[in-house]
């Protein structure tokens, strides 16, 4: 009664195919992954080490650390994140909850969209007409950061937005029966719901701009500094400028060092990614329905 | 068994609590209900059956407003609640706030069960700390939940079963002090014990408030409802006494088919 029948048969074999071919292209995706890791810490382990990360580079970065750069790329994301949170949370916000459906609204989330394809390196030229050159601000961490801060727009508002729409419709509608505003609403249940979405995807895309070279080398990084930025008005290193010059245009660049450096700016980037997983997975664990 | 005459003037009686005419429903250009008019009386649970897609839902929402939170729906006609013209009101947050509602599927607000019941006090602004405990208590206690949760009030509302879900969503909604109840379908996703327990508190509950009450459970009606209207296809075929409409007296066959389980 339950003897395979020929398609039966036809249909396990063909089951089999698509599980492995499936497979072997997930294989084939981690590879890579694996092996630019691989090769990072094992050419750049051995350069990385407490020192190397507090020493200001000398000899252009062929002696001492990277404490330039590292700190200047800690200040470019963090004054990029106090810009595009508010801007964008709020944008988010209005785009999810207030806007009516109609051709407008669909109009500007399709630009939103296209905003997040423009290549960095245009981002960059309107950095530096708009921030360097028009509000004068100069070559600056400020000029760089609204420059990065105008890249992750895109991605804040879309990270926002699936936040507060993971929030079901039926509890605003009970609360908007219940006589609340739009805004009570989304104050007492809406975000309470969805901050912690929103803080984690967000924290998780603009921390992904620490790693962008274009729009912040012709904005506020410079390939040499001898001190530490004290102000938002100043031009700083950044880690991803500094690799891309020491790797490109000093010559007689000691490898360990190119390679240190490019694994310690992977490690800030997987760092913040994987502490935004966890929190992400933690919260999820507490999720109220 | 008398429909309202629709071109007789709203009745501003004091015994009316809602007074609807012409009340015609769209979604963008499809009316779903067409030209309703009928009167709600102060404290009586009005029951509306008919099949599924006859309107009903929709004449609910129709009533606090809730059309104008959708970017579809329209709705025409009249609507008089305690005397006053509902479109008419300005401030459509404290029209809503007089309008309990309850859902077929119970939503309990992602917050504690205290949380659930006294946030509506808290939007008007009510910050007093017994106030609100006395009011969670009040509610709680009418919405026959009290017993069951008085010593967990810090836990989800959320995590509740879904029977004691419905009746934390009733007490939420009785938070509000409203003058009229609208229930939709509350029993869908209740037991029957639980159902009987909360027949029980709506019979107690039409002293203070009037109660609309939409239900798929023609049996429902008939033991709840004083007077009954029946829904069809967008259209309101009859409103009246829930007793005649059972035992045979009514004018339309249509009724007498639904309600004996003839079809729908």
């Amino acid at each position: 009664m339950f003897a395979a029948s020929a398609l039966n048969e036809r249909n396990r074999r063909v089951e089999g195919i698509y599980k492995a071919l499936f497979g072997l292209m997930t294989v084939l995706l981690v590879v890579p992954v694996l092996i630019i890791l691989g090769v990072l810490i094992a050419k750049g382990g051995p350069a990385v080490s407490f020192e190397f990360l507090f020493t200001p580079p000398t000899d252009q970065g062929r002696q001492g650390g990277i404490l330039m750069p590292l700190i200047g790329t800690i200040w470019l994301v963090v004054v990029a994140l106090i810009a595009s949170v508010p801007i964008g949370v709020a944008a988010a916000i209005y785009l999810s909850e207030y806007a009516p459906e109609n051709w407008l609204t669909r109009l500007i989330n399709l630009a939103i969209i296209n905003l997040a394809g423009v290549p960095s390196i245009v981002h960059a030229l309107f950095g530096v007409g708009a921030f360097v050159v028009f509000f004068e601000f100069g070559i600056s961490i400020l000029a760089a950061s609204l420059t990065l801060a105008i890249m992750t727009l895109p991605v804040v508002i879309v990270a926002t937005r699936e936040s507060l729409q993971a929030v079901p419709m039926a509890f605003r509608e009970a609360c908007w029966n219940m006589g609340a505003t739009r805004w009570q609403t989304i104050r007492k249940v809406v975000l309470p719901n969805a901050i912690s979405g929103i803080l984690t995807g967000v924290i998780l895309e603009v921390s992904r701009s620490a790693g962008e070279t274009a729009p912040i080398m012709f904005t506020g990084a410079v390939t040499f500094l001898p001190f530490l930025p004290t102000g938002v008005l100043e031009p700083t290193m950044a880690m991803s400028l500094h690799l891309f010059t020491i790797s490109n245009s000093v010559p007689n660049m000691p490898d360990e060092i190119k390679y240190g450096t490019a694994l310690v700016l992977i490690s800030m980037v997987l760092i913040m990614n994987a502490a935004s997983i966890a929190f992400r997975v933690y919260l999820r664990g507490k999720k109220k329905w | 068994m008398v429909t309202p005459d629709p071109t007789a003037a709203p009745s501003a009686t004091s015994d009316v609590k809602l007074s609807v005419r012409n009340l015609t429903i769209s979604y963008g250009e499809e009316a779903i209900l067409r030209d309703v008019s009928l009167d709600v009386r102060e404290h009586e649970i009005f029951g509306i059956i008919g099949p599924a897609g006859s309107g009903k839902t929709s004449f609910l929402r129709s009533l606090n407003r809730m059309d104008e939170v959708s970017d579809t729906m329209s709705v025409e006609g009249s609507v008089l609640f305690s005397g006053r013209d509902i479109h008419e009101v300005r401030n459509v947050y404290n029209l809503r706030q007089r309008i309990g509602v309850v859902f077929p599927l119970p939503v309990g607000l992602p917050l504690t069960i205290y949380e659930n019941v006294a946030l509506s006090p808290r939007l008007r602004g009510i910050r007093d700390k017994s106030t609100l405990d006395e009011t969670v208590e009040r509610c709680l206690t009418r919405a026959a939940l009290w017993d069951e949760v008085k010593d967990r009030l810090d836990a989800l509302g959320s995590l509740l079963s879904g029977g004691q879900q419905q009746r934390l969503t009733i007490a939420r909604a009785l938070s509000q002090d409203p003058e009229l109840l609208l229930l939709d379908e509350f029993s869908i996703a209740v037991d029957p014990v639980t159902t009987m327990r909360i027949e029980d508190v709506l019979r107690d509950l039409k002293q203070e408030v009037t109660i609309i009450m939409v239900t798929n459970l023609v049996q429902q009606a008939r033991r709840l409802a004083d007077r009954t209207a029946f829904f069809l296809n967008g259209k309101l075929v009859e409103v009246g006494e829930t007793e005649e409409l059972f035992t045979g007296s009514v004018q339309d066959q249509r009724t007498r088919d639904y309600v004996e389980g003839r079809f729908g």
